[in-house]
């Protein structure tokens, strides 16, 4: 379902260590798109012959002509965070998708809190960037490890003077939700994005001070789109093919010459329904159409969107 | 390629008329010989070159004729655009996503030129060349919305996202079938689309609207949908009712080929960039029964479509009144069927 485009990267920045911020511009001839505050891009990558795919929120103006993005190495490294690092170079091109948003702004909010976790900081920050553009009344509160981690924070304190606060771990400093949250005007939104202890501890203060959930937002990324690879036999038409794990089964099934019926792509029209004859996996059904009893039945998969977890996949087509 | 437009009216006396080339490319909606909702949405991507699917925004013979009766609608009725406060990043984006694709698409009628937020647009169709400064509503003669709906074919509806829903926020509507902006803005898309019958029970609408939140940029889908106007009126809206009612009586087997016209919308949903909003297109095409015939295939289609229809969506879509009329005289093209 998500378009993807070309980029190349045209900065490389050490912003603290082992985090780097990268800027993409469109290649030439081409423009890259606005997007919307809270948006991410996911980014393709091969490393040592292994494709990832990792989103990352898009922290710069939607104005500017190029894209601006924050990486923090992961310590037991997925592996797409260690390309970023180590390989990735200034001049080269990058396979990623167009800008997607699971963490939008709802605009009709009375007064905005952002809260910032570490490298959490940047869809934080493509949020206070909106708000203070539509003058919007928010504050940002922001805690890291060390001063020494407390990145992008020129740009969060210009946009919001006299509303920016930090936390220091090495201080023994955090946000104190309870307090935070207990006395605000109705209508107020909470935004955030962190370490998952910090999310969770976050909304539920939020919820605990009665808030309803329409109310608390926390950064969301788009589901894999992608998986395992896995072998699937078309019966009817006795083929084998294999699925590598960056194509998806209706995308393997047409490569291979079959012409199975689809409509919407997307997993919600129900056309390219496929009755399953036997699996010896996994699914992973990420479709909408399918209702859960038909999904844990085993017998039918819709292969615009969903898969297995390796192993081999017989279909009646 | 340059396009012979028509002149021609969408009232009063009805000069309205498809060309041979109009009809050839008119987007018959029947996939089978019997209806049912579905959720038939698929990737807005071109196809077929010459057909209504080739480009983003499809022009046609009637876009001048089109572009003056919204400017007849929009001058004589009130309520017609309706855009809430929340919803100006969405025009903006609604605004630059018509002007970049007319001026990629159609270059010969067509030209935008950029230079940082300094636009310089013309179109050539309807004389305008417009100096604006992007942003700025002052630069413009109506709200971004408005101007830019003021110069396409079909109504645009802008849908804000929030709480899970998608909201009908803004919107220009001059070529709706039945149904009212003034009435329905503000409301979600479950509450939008609540009065179709035999729909809602089959979960047509809730699985539009999961797979519409995901929708993405750069990833625009289409639906057809269909309905049926007697004479081709395009403003066939409910507070006007007084005025194209009656129509439906005047139907007779003399005059129903040239009277009853297949009604149907190609209808577009596109992720805007900068809001995060969706922009809905709704295109109206119209086509008589006389010009549905000439191709043989259509007509016999036709003809068991409306045969066979369930009656509540008849009711739904207000056919009653001359379905039998209409049946009586397809028949003779459906020779094949006992
Ligand atoms: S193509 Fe629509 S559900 Fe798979």
């Amino acid at each position: 379902m998500s378009a993807m485009r070309n980029v190349v990267v045209s900065r490389i920045q050490s912003l603290a260590p082992g985090i780097k911020e990268f800027t993409f511009v469109a290649p030439p001839g081409e423009e890259l798109s606005r997007f919307s505050a809270g948006s991410h891009i996911v980014i393709h990558s091969v490393l040592k012959g292994k494709p990832h795919h990792n989103p990352y929120s898009l922290l710069g103006s939607p104005d500017d002509p190029h894209w601006r993005i924050a990486v923090r190495r992961q310590e037991v490294s997925r592996g797409g965070t260690a390309y970023m690092h180590e390989e990735l170079k200034e001049g080269d091109t990058l396979r990623v998708s167009e800008p997607i948003n699971l963490f939008p702004l709802v605009r009709l909010g009375r007064k905005y809190i952002l809260v910032a976790g570490g490298i959490g900081v940047t869809p934080i920050l493509s949020h206070a960037r909106e708000m203070s553009r539509l003058k919007m009344d928010f504050e940002v509160h922001y805690a890291v490890r060390s001063a020494e981690f407390l990145v992008l924070s020129d740009e969060l304190r210009a946009l919001a003077p006299g509303r920016f606060y930090t936390y220091f771990d090495s201080e023994q400093e955090r946000p104190d939700f309870k307090q935070l949250f207990g006395n605000q005007p109705l209508g107020t939104h909470i935004y955030v994005c962190g370490p998952s202890g910090m999310i969770d501890a976050c909304l539920n203060a939020g919820r605990a001070a009665g808030w309803p959930e329409s109310h608390l937002h926390s950064e969301k990324f788009l589901a894999a789109e992608h998986g395992e690879e896995f072998t699937v036999v078309a019966a009817q038409s006795n083929v084998t093919i294999t699925v590598a794990s960056d194509t998806s089964l209706l995308d393997a099934l047409e490569e291979a010459g079959l012409n199975p019926p689809c409509l919407c792509r997307g997993g919600a029209c129900g056309q390219c329904e496929a009755e399953v004859v036997s699996c010896d996996s996994e699914f992973e059904h990420r479709d909408i159409f399918l209702t859960d009893a038909e999904k844990s039945s085993r017998k039918k998969i819709m292969p615009c969107v969903s898969r297995v977890k390796g192993g081999t996949l017989i279909l009646n087509i | 390629m340059s396009i012979p437009f028509r002149q021609e009216t969408f009232r009063d006396d009805f000069t309205y008329r498809n060309s041979a080339e109009a009809v050839r490319r008119f987007p018959f909606p029947f996939p089978q010989d019997a209806y049912m909702y579905s959720v038939n949405i698929e990737p807005h991507v071109s196809v077929d070159p010459g057909s209504v699917y080739e480009h983003t925004f499809d022009i046609d013979e009637h876009y001048i004729a089109e572009c003056e009766d919204r400017a007849i609608t929009l001058g004589k009725t009130k309520n017609r655009f309706l855009a809430l406060p929340h919803m100006m990043d969405a025009q903006w984006d609604t605004l630059e996503l018509l002007m970049t694709s007319m001026a990629r698409d159609y270059p010969d009628l067509f030209a935008l030129s950029r230079d940082g937020a300094k636009w310089h647009w013309m179109n050539k169709p309807l004389n305008i060349d417009q100096h604006f400064v992007f942003g700025d509503t002052r630069t413009l003669p109506y709200a971004p919305l408005e101007y830019i709906s003021r110069q396409g074919q079909g109504d645009f509806i802008l849908l804000d996202q929030r709480e899970g829903n998608l909201w009908v926020d803004a919107g220009v509507v001059t070529t709706q079938a039945d149904w009212s902006l003034a009435f329905d803005v503000g409301m979600s898309f479950n509450e939008w689309h609540g009065p179709v019958p035999m729909a809602a029970e089959i979960g047509v609408f809730d699985r539009a609207l999961k797979f519409l939140l995901m929708l993405q940029h750069g990833a625009p889908v289409r639906r057809l949908n269909w309905t049926m106007t007697i004479n081709p009126r395009l403003d066939t809206s409910p507070e006007h009712y007084d005025q194209w009612g009656p129509d439906r009586a005047s139907v007779t087997p003399e005059n129903v080929g040239a009277k009853v016209h297949l009604r149907v919308e190609v209808q577009t949903l596109f992720r805007l960039p900068r809001s995060n909003g969706v922009l809905f297109g709704v295109r109206c095409y119209l086509a008589s029964l006389n010009d549905l015939v000439t191709n043989p295939a259509w007509g016999q289609r036709l003809h068991r479509v409306l045969r066979d229809l369930p009656q509540p969506l008849a009711e739904y879509k207000g056919l009653v009144r001359y379905r039998q009329t209409a049946v009586d005289w397809l028949k003779q093209f459906d020779q094949s069927h006992s």
